[in-house]
């Protein structure tokens, strides 16, 4: 079992929440603009990296907010987590 | 050395102890023609059919472990052709006869058992889809047959098939060709047949870099020094995002952990592949008699090969739901393997777009009945630098080109398929 912190509600187990996916991906800004190229790069292409990952996660058995979580995709160690705005610090992904 | 009965008898004398090794260890040369990365399945049936169907045997396979270590040895071994989209359905199928003659082909017995594959269906709406598929399958000449809920009570006796069910079933479709194989003896196999053709088989060789020359390949960096190579074949599972970055190639897939487990075993109880989309379970009983079982992914992004209680204790649930006297027995073991989860749930299986550089990958859930079939087909594509027509469509632009391969019709999610 993996032990997220949940900004809001504390140390919880991992099946409280839903996994959201590479919180890396950015939705184009202005999505009317950009080329076919970036819509294959947002929709599609992944990193997916083996060791840290800044990952979604809603806490869909609590208060259902979406939080940020630094994991490592190769020991499932928890780094971090916070807010969707917080920098969980760390660039090597990206 | 052919495997007769006469070997056997042969050697039973000398009390097994003068059998020759399968495949020889060399050391790695300092060029081949083709160099294939991973020892699993995939990548050893390339290099078979390499060397016996298009004559070129200048072939290494690189394997960072030991052969079959990764998800050939890992996986509930599930055979089965029964796909809705055309591409699918003729790949798999082609697969499939593969299987039918592999044990021939290869002199090495992989206890391919056509012990029949059952999906069950629980609600109307999954016996329309079922049927809907059933069809589009005998329309592409692969054997579909529906059951009553009669007919799959007569056929698997300890299914619960009373409206008590957790979730009572209502009929199923059942595939009679499909069933199940020997994992190991499946890499062994092809290991044995490539080797005695005169592949080299290089374990504990780990690739860590792909070398270019301007937009061609050239060779791969190992653990055992730099090895030339005019094509380089990927075929190393869970691993395929990493392996392509090293060419600075970004595919549309995750990584994702699959677990399975098995019971003690016990007498023959099952005698078919049972399958249920919502028990998110699939269950099959092992020759050695253990109830072999699997299910959904963790649903995390994970290189672990190995997850976590919850997701096991799902597929138990489902298991149990299904036959209730799994829950008298003991659980032996389970573990976890790594899966290349892509994009729209179809692989990817051609060329890269570096010259040289060839895929076989993102098998998602369903790439061990795919072995033999995705061996041939990458052989043909490195032999021709072009795809066979049976792997066109799973070229890596379909993306690109909006031809994506949906069979779910679930969107562009990695874990949705
Ligand atoms: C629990 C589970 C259940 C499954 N059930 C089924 C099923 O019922 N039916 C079905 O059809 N499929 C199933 N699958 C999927 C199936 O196992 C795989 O798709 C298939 O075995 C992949 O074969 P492969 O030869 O490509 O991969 P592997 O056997 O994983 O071989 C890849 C090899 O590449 C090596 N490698 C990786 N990186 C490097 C490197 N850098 N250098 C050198 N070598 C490297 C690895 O060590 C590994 O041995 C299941 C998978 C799992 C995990
Ligand atoms: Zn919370």
């Amino acid at each position: 079992m993996m032990l997220i912190t949940c900004p809001w509600c504390g140390p919880r187990a991992h099946v409280e929440f839903t996994y959201g996916g590479d919180a890396t991906v950015a939705r184009p800004a202005a999505p009317d603009a950009v080329t076919a190229e970036a819509w294959l790069d947002h929709v599609y292409l992944r990193d997916n990296p083996r060791g840290p990952h800044d990952e979604w996660w809603q806490h869909t058995s609590g208060c259902r907010s979406w939080i940020k979580v630094r994991r490592d995709t190769w020991t499932h160690r928890v780094h971090g987590s916070g807010p969707p705005e917080a920098n969980l610090g760390g660039d090597e992904h990206r | 050395m052919r495997y007769s009965i006469f070997s056997l008898a042969r050697n039973a004398l000398s009390r097994h102890r003068r059998w020759p090794r399968a495949w020889r260890s060399p050391e790695p040369k300092p060029e081949y023609d083709v160099v294939i990365v991973g020892g699993g399945g995939h990548g050893l049936a390339a290099a078979y059919y390499l060397a016996k169907l298009h004559g070129i045997t200048r072939v290494a396979v690189l394997e960072k472990g030991w052969l079959g270590g990764g998800n050939t040895g890992r996986n509930t071994t599930i055979v089965r052709s029964n796909y809705l989209l055309e591409p699918n359905a003729h790949f798999y199928e082609h697969s499939l006869k593969l299987w039918e003659g592999l044990a021939h082909d290869l002199n090495y017995n992989v206890m391919f058992s056509q012990r029949a594959v059952v999906n069950l269906t629980h609600t109307d709406a999954q016996i329309d889809a079922s049927r809907r598929r059933g069809n589009a399958m005998r329309l592409n000449g692969i054997d579909a047959e529906w059951l009553s809920l009669g007919e799959v009570q007569a056929m698997i006796p300890l299914l619960d098939c009373s409206p008590n069910a957790r979730f009572p079933i209502n009929g199923g479709l059942v595939q009679r060709r499909g069933g199940t194989a020997r994992h190991d003896a499946v890499a062994w196999g092809f290991a044995r047949g490539a080797d005695a053709r005169g592949v080299d088989i290089i374990q504990n060789c780990e690739v860590t870099g792909i070398r270019r020359d301007g937009a061609r390949v050239v060779g791969v960096e190992t653990t055992r020094g730099y090895i030339g190579a005019k094509k380089v074949g990927i075929a190393v599972a869970g691993n395929s995002s990493r392996l392509a970055a090293m060419a600075g190639i970004r595919l549309p897939m995750e990584s994702h952990v699959l677990q399975a487990a098995v019971t003690e075993p016990l007498k023959p109880a099952i005698h078919t592949v049972v399958t249920s989309g919502a028990a998110h379970v699939y269950i099959s009983q092992t020759d050695k008699g253990e109830i072999l079982m699997g299910g959904s992914l963790d649903f995390y992004n994970s290189y672990a090969q190995r997850g976590n209680l919850p997701a096991l204790e799902h597929v138990i649930q489902g298991a149990i739901s299904l036959f209730p006297f799994l829950s008298r027995l003991r659980l032996m073991r389970t573990w976890g393997g790594v899966m290349d989860m892509t994009m729209d749930g179809s692989p990817i299986l051609g060329k890269l777009p570096v010259e040289g550089l060839y895929i076989d990958g993102g098998w998602c859930y369903g790439g061990f009945k795919a072995t033999p079939g995705a061996g041939w087909c990458h052989a043909w594509t490195i032999a021709n630098d072009e795809p066979h027509p049976l792997n066109a469509a799973f070229r890596l632009d379909r993306f690109h080109r909006g031809e994506i391969l949906d069979e779910k019709g679930a969107g562009a999610s990695p874990q949705a398929h």
